[in-house]
């Protein structure tokens, strides 16, 4: 009987982390159904990308109030951390504080996850705020409706209790040492939760220790369970906001890709000993051409579709963005969104045909992105430019456009205008090209 | 027609067998544009003062394929960019300026890949290394007690990271110089970017341009300074929409310098 709180909670741990191990699986095959990119490049600027944007939350504090709220919520979350391997410790080998030992070291550590518990609460209950009493605009978009939003929120539900229920077992066990309890050794020390002691003042030892092992046990498990809920959830960004910033763009912003597959041909049409009725080179007769641009998820390369699972929905590229600024439909944050639902509308496909995706009818242009949001964008850069994790919404809305333009010759009629004019004359307008000169006599 | 301007033609510096210290990449709108020939003409009138030994490549020239390209179509933006190159690359051209962003931002980013590679400076750059070198002095009298506002352009600004240039040449014109709520790298589009200058605008509650000038006239300046034609367009015309054309005047940082020479 004695080592079955030991037993309950290796299965636990088990059971927690065996699920995540899961949809890390789940969420990795199916980035990789994206098409590759090479992106062994710059690997020192790469580096130091990560360690400026994502360890450094440099682009958070662009907007300071919610930048010095998230560095709260941010270093909290890492810190306690290391109190969460010592209650995995105790939780397996049946100890108490096992770190106690210490000594001084151990009660400043205790301290500060203290305060520093206590500032997350503070943190959480502003943000709760800002997006349930404030309304800011970022957080009421069109988007944002239905599980977007309970989910954000959800978050900020779930950060509250596992903080409180640290203090309270905090609370519970200071008092127990107080009372000189058997297995309560004295460590730590209490700076917030010697509020909560008068609260339970005049409580006997064994309801003190069924509050402490209460918050104890609810604790970790909230943990476990928090960990699993990332799969399904915005607040993945605390996972991939690292690789997502070291495989973000290393270019500059205006540098848009050239599509390699274009390349060839347009140097076969312009090479002039090129034969155009030769017979394709051996073996190559069944290949299928590549297709141009996207349509759906497959369509995008695998950092695209990270972008998608990184994005935490905060908003600060749409709220920049002078397509949506103006009252249009384009929003970068809704592409993002779209882009990662109907990858896990893909994934969910493959899962329930043996790993094989079987088509659907659906696709991400017009199911999920219509044409009117991919026409609005005036490739200006303020959505990559605002997002705190590197993401590049813009990509995805071009390599969109290259597949109306390229494979459903479907462009809005003026831009056909203006692109039979650069293919006739060299120029967007209908001038003549000997006429290039004539603005110098003029 | 004002005062004649000194221009030649890459042909004629090949003729002569000489190479020019720039290319002047005039772009189609500084070639065609009613109002954009007033900036390339600007421009020259300051090449010419500094006595810069530049070429244009005239009726050689053809769109960078740029606005094709953010339109999704690649395959004539290649087409353009490999022509253009075959073209560059055969006169052995080193160094390129041009006062379009658009232009600047392609040749400099999208051309090295398919085999072009130069040294690509927007004009704002370019004035102001003449100025460091001491070939271009100004009087700086006309401008003189005016406010100055710089609407930064995205392909000069956000895409290469080019804030202090245009703000340092324009510093020459002894105006005072304020900026917009929006400015450098959050500074708002002018509408025009990413092929919507061909095209009428999606449906919305408003223009871009017009959101962009309120910014603007917010900082009561008496002139608009743009680094960019397109920009230059939309910001007149959101200035026409606010019935403000009496009182603001959009003008380049060219011709900014030029009057002020």
């Amino acid at each position: 009987m004695e080592y079955v709180p030991n037993i309950l909670f290796a299965i636990a741990l088990f059971v927690g982390i065996g699920f995540f191990v899961r949809n890390v699986k789940k969420l990795s095959r199916n980035i990789k159904l994206g098409k590759n990119v090479d992106v062994s490049d710059n690997k020192s600027q790469r580096w130091r990308n990560m360690v400026r944007i994502a360890l450094g939350q440099s682009k958070m504090v662009v907007r300071p109030v919610a930048g010095f709220m998230h560095i709260i919520v941010y270093v909290g979350f890492i810190i306690i951390n290391i109190e969460v391997l010592e209650i995995i410790l105790d939780g397996l080998f049946g100890t108490h504080r096992l770190f106690a030992s210490l000594g001084s070291i151990y009660n400043f550590l205790i301290g500060s996850f203290e305060v520093l518990a206590f500032l997350v609460i503070v943190a959480v209950v502003v943000f709760w705020i800002r997006r349930n009493i404030i309304r800011l605009q970022r957080f009421i978009k069109p988007e944002m409706e239905g599980w977007p939003k309970k989910d954000g929120n959800m978050i900020l539900y779930i950060e509250l209790v596992l903080m409180t229920l640290f203090l309270t077992m905090n609370a519970a066990d200071s008092q127990l040492q107080q009372l000189g309890a058997e297995h309560y050794v004295q460590a730590g020390s209490f700076p917030i939760s010697q509020f909560i002691m008068p609260l339970l003042d005049g409580l006997s030892a064994s309801t003190l220790i069924f509050i402490e092992r209460t918050a104890w046990w609810l604790h970790i498990l909230g943990i476990l369970a928090f960990l699993n809920y990332l799969y399904y959830s915005k607040h993945l960004h605390i996972l991939l906001a690292f690789p997502n910033t070291y495989y973000g763009k290393v270019k500059p912003k205006g540098a848009l890709n050239n599509l390699e597959s274009v390349t060839n041909e347009v140097k076969l049409m312009m090479d002039p000993n090129a034969d155009p009725f030769a017979a394709p080179p051996e073996g190559t007769e069944t290949a299928v051409p590549e297709k141009f641009g996207a349509s759906d998820v497959m369509d995008l390369n695998w950092v695209q579709l990270l972008n998608a699972y990184t994005c935490t929905e905060c908003g600060r590229c749409t709220s920049e963005c002078p397509a949506n600024l103006t009252g249009k439909k384009l929003s970068p944050r809704k592409i993002m969104m779209d882009t990662r639902d109907r990858l896990e509308e893909v994934g969910k496909n493959m899962d329930a045909n043996k790993g094989e995706f079987v088509p659907d009818g659906k696709q991400l242009l017009d199911d999920y992105i219509s044409r009117e949001e991919l026409w609005a964008c005036t490739t200006c850069n303020a959505c990559v430019q605002a997002c705190p994790v590197s993401i590049d919404p813009l990509s995805i809305i071009i390599e969109m456009r290259r597949f109306l333009v390229m494979e459903q010759s479907a462009a809005p009629m003026e831009l056909n205008n203006m692109m039979s004019n650069i293919e006739n004359n060299g120029a967007p307008w209908p001038y003549n090209q000997m006429d290039r000169l004539n603005w110098v006599n003029e | 027609m004002s005062e004649q301007l000194k221009v030649k033609t890459m042909q004629e510096f090949m003729a002569e067998g000489k190479q020019p210290e720039i290319l002047f990449w005039v772009g189609s709108a500084g070639s065609y544009d009613d109002r954009a020939k007033k900036i390339s003409r600007a421009f020259v009138k300051l090449l010419n003062k500094a006595n810069v030994d530049f070429a244009v490549l005239g009726s050689e020239e053809s769109s960078t394929g740029d606005v094709a390209k953010r339109a999704g179509n690649e395959f004539l933006f290649q087409m353009q960019a490999m022509m253009n190159i075959e073209l560059l690359n055969g006169y052995e051209i080193k160094r390129i300026v041009t006062c379009d962003p658009h232009s600047f931002n392609t040749l400099k980013n999208e051309y090295p890949n398919l085999g072009g590679n130069y040294d690509v400076l927007h004009h704002t750059q370019y004035l102001k290394e003449l100025m460091d070198a001491g070939r271009l002095t100004f009087q700086g009298e006309t401008y003189k007690g005016k406010r100055i506002t710089f609407h930064d352009p995205c392909y000069l600004g956000r895409a290469n990271t080019v804030y202090d240039a245009p703000r340092e040449v324009l510093a020459k014109t002894n105006a005072e110089l304020v900026e917009m709520k929006r400015h450098r790298t959050n500074a708002l589009c002018c509408g025009a970017g990413g092929a919507q200058m061909f095209k009428e605008p999606e449906k919305g509650n408003m223009d871009i341009n017009v959101l962009r000038t309120k910014d603007a006239l917010e900082t009561n300046a008496n002139i608009i300074a743009t680094g960019c034609p397109y920009c230059n367009t939309m910001m007149t015309d959101g200035i026409k929409a606010h019935e403000r054309e009496d009182s603001v005047t959009v003008l380049d940082v060219a011709e900014l310098l030029a009057n002020s020479l």
